[in-house]
């Protein structure tokens, strides 16, 4: 009605165009064509906004208005100094900062037997034949964070874990933005889980508290027969950060993937997981817990697509909301006709410490076999009041009493994380968001 | 001055306009006694134990409460623990995910630190939940647990009166403790609380039953009818009621 009068094209969405007009002809090739089909269709798109409906509660168009220079490479030192999260803990860790692995600061040596670890970069100039697979999950929808990410990104990891490898030690990829100019990073990964194999991958975001850099990342994951992945996610951009990132999953015969996104960063974040069960009798989880402030802007969306008979699926998100933040749960199960015996639960559970703050939840499911069992529900209130007078006259203060009924509500969720190590972190990260609260 | 002193309390459930619960109570308790009160269902007995409490539910729309002369209705919920006020609760709730163990020392600690007090190192806080616990005859698995989550109900009772043990207040508030505990639990729970009756400590017991007052033997025994207390006597109170019940002062208040 108003489109004579809305620009056609924000500044965002500007910068973003000619960063896609300026990009290299890469030559010929699948990928190079991809790359380009990506950056056509954005052209063409644009940035979504609340017209879109799987974007109806996160108008990026509106939230991203900023233009941002591509991102240049960060220093070692610098991006030494950034990357803390997750430090310590016995995890391989490699850093990729600004969207680019930092050698010098990952742990490449030693990999254990069935492991391998390249980074995008060398994969694309070596043509390594694994990249057959990249590019290879396609949402059912065009998604512009993801076509954004193909047509940009120039590095990321490629991991692959052979047959029926047992890799103990989780592979920690640590994002970092390092830097003084706000600016666009992106970075793309593919993560190949071989049939029997038992991988744990965590990844970790973070960067400059003031800067309103913009983190786009998107990470392929291909998981075999029998194999099982556990994904573990911690998003703790800075305060005036836009994170974007897109989890693409498929999912093989009998697998077990189980994924945990804990968010507490950015001033908007998305996260879109798409996963496409196309092995009967996989097992998988997809869990999370996010903890907003402040204007923050969080939005979890999965799409849970199953195509097989005897798969069982199960997301629980915790959120916890304080003063006027706003968080986003869009979770879509779809039963296929085939899909038999499926068993699809999910549950979205939303906790509201701030008075200004909103909880949009819209759970769905469709389905088209008969004989399956799913549900789903989505709850949101405050702290029960009940519970809050017996902690308090016990002589628990107003505060405190809130911190621990807020922790027992995450850790509902955290707890679901099997990998011990990092169970323990991000337990240790909830209780420091609740310090931070005073 | 009593230690506390209840003094023509009025008090309505919060937002509602008509419905007045307690209508002018007054009582008072000085450090070493304990008083029973006794009443027929709906008279306002945990209604009185919520307000002194600290529960929002309710507004005192007359009268004061004071504990060592200071205004207790001015105080926060948690300050009011801090002074020694502590209230057994009639329904005990379940708190899932908050561990029994981390409740009881983060109660502990936060009563200490508002006295002044340092925290309490772990040797000697496990050492005193194990001799109360003990004590009491809860099981340690029982510890482990989310507080509350899954007890008996009389299990949940033991726990109220483990809490009092270790926190030690002032003033304790006993409301129907003896409700859901069997022949043997009674005698555990009544010898708990027996333990901690002494000369600086008063208790206010709350019970529909005068089998309970045979092991916690009360100084005195008040009648509570339709907001107030109607009559109060010396333990032999507790009889007559049990023989004779509460008609004739129904009618009186009628
Ligand atoms: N929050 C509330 N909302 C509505 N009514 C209430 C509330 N609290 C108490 N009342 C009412 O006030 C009256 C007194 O209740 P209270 O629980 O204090 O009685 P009681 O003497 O403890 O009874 P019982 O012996 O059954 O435990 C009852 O009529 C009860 O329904
Ligand atoms: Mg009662």
């Amino acid at each position: 009605m108003n489109a004579d009068i809305r620009p056609i094209r924000t500044p965002a969405e500007q910068a973003l165009v000619s960063a896609l007009g300026s990009l290299p002809e890469t030559g010929g090739g699948r990928l190079a064509d991809l790359r380009r089909a990506s950056a056509r269709a954005f052209v063409e798109n644009g940035l979504p906004h609340r017209r879109v409906e799987e974007w109806k509660y996160t108008d990026l168009r509106n939230l991203m208005r900023e233009a941002v220079p591509l991102a240049s490479p960060a220093t070692v030192a610098r991006a030494d100094a950034g990357a803390r999260l997750l430090n310590g803990a016995d995890l391989r860790r490699i850093v990729v900062a600004n969207g680019a692995v930092v050698r010098e600061l990952s742990d490449l040596d030693g990999l254990e037997e069935g492991l391998s670890i390249a980074t995008l970069a060398d994969a694309l100039a070596s043509g390594d034949a694994v990249l057959g697979q990249l590019g290879g999950i396609v949402p059912a929808r065009y998604d512009a964070a993801l076509a954004l990410n193909t047509a940009l990104a120039s590095d990321g990891l490629v991991i692959t874990v052979a047959p029926g490898a047992q890799i103990e030690r989780p592979v920690h990829v640590a994002h970092v933005f390092a830097g003084d100019i706000a600016a666009a990073s992106f970075a793309r990964s593919l993560v190949i889980v071989g049939a029997g194999a038992h991988f744990t991958y965590a990844e970790s975001f973070e960067g400059p508290e003031g800067l309103a850099y913009q983190a786009n990342v998107a990470t392929e994951f291909v998981v075999g027969d029998e194999a099982h992945l556990d994904v573990v996610r911690l998003q703790e951009e800075g305060a005036a950060a836009i994170h974007l990132a897109t989890l693409l999953f498929d999912v093989g015969r009998k697998a077990q993937l189980h994924t945990f996104g804990f968010s507490s960063g950015a001033a908007v974040a998305r996260t879109s997981l798409y996963a496409t069960l196309s092995g009967a009798d996989s097992h998988v989880a997809f869990n999370g817990a996010v903890l907003v402030k402040d204007r923050q802007h969080v939005d979890s969306t999965l799409f849970v697509d199953h195509t097989v008979p005897g798969c069982e699926s199960r997301e629980l998100f915790k959120h916890v909301l304080d003063d006027n933040s706003r968080a986003v749960f869009q979770g879509k199960i779809v039963v296929r006709q085939a899909a038999q015996k499926t068993d699809g639960r999910m549950m979205s559970r939303a906790l509201l410490l701030g008075d200004d703050a909103e909880m949009d939840n819209k759970p769905e499911l469709e389905i088209f076999a008969d004989d399956v069992a799913c549900g789903h529900g989505a709850t949101c209130g405050a702290i029960d009041e009940d519970l809050l007078f017996y902690l308090r006259a016990r002589g628990i203060p107003l505060k405190e009493a809130q911190s621990l009924l807020v922790q027992a509500f995450v850790g509902e969720a955290i707890e679901l994380v099997e990998n011990d190590v990092l169970r323990e972190a991000l337990v240790e990260r909830a209780e420091g968001w609740l310090r931070a609260r005073g | 001055m009593a230690m506390l002193e209840i003094d023509n309390l009025h008090a309505k459930i919060d937002g509602d306009e008509g419905k007045e619960i307690l209508k002018g109570l007054s009582l008072k308790v000085n450090p070493g006694e304990v008083h029973a009160i006794m009443g027929p269902n709906g008279s306002g007995k945990s209604t009185l134990s919520y307000i002194l409490a600290g529960k929002e539910d309710y507004e005192v729309t007359d009268g004061s409460v004071t504990l060592d002369g200071e205004d207790l209705l001015e105080m926060e919920i948690d300050e009011r623990a801090a002074k020694g006020v502590f209230l057994a609760f009639q329904y005990p709730i379940e708190v899932p995910g908050v561990a029994t163990m981390t409740f009881l020392r983060a109660a502990l600690n936060a009563q200490r630190k508002k006295r002044g007090e340092a925290e309490i190192s772990t040797p000697d806080f496990l050492r005193l939940v194990k001799a109360k616990s003990g004590a009491l005859g809860i099981n340690p698995d029982m510890l482990k647990r989310g507080v509350n989550v899954g007890f008996s109900g009389g299990e949940k009772k033991r726990m109220e009166i483990l809490q009092m043990a270790i926190l030690e207040p002032k003033i304790c508030i006993l409301d129907e403790t003896d409700s859901g505990l069997d022949i043997d639990a009674l005698k555990v729970v009544s010898e708990g609380v027996n333990a901690l009756r002494s000369p600086d400590r008063g208790m206010i017991v709350i019970t529909h039953y005068q089998r309970l007052l045979n092991h916690i033997v009360p100084d005195f025994v008040h009648v509570m009818n339709k907001g107030r207390i109607v009559r109060s006597g010396g333990k032999e109170l507790a009889l007559e009621l049990e023989a004779n019940g509460y008609a004739e002062y129904q009618q009186d208040a009628a």
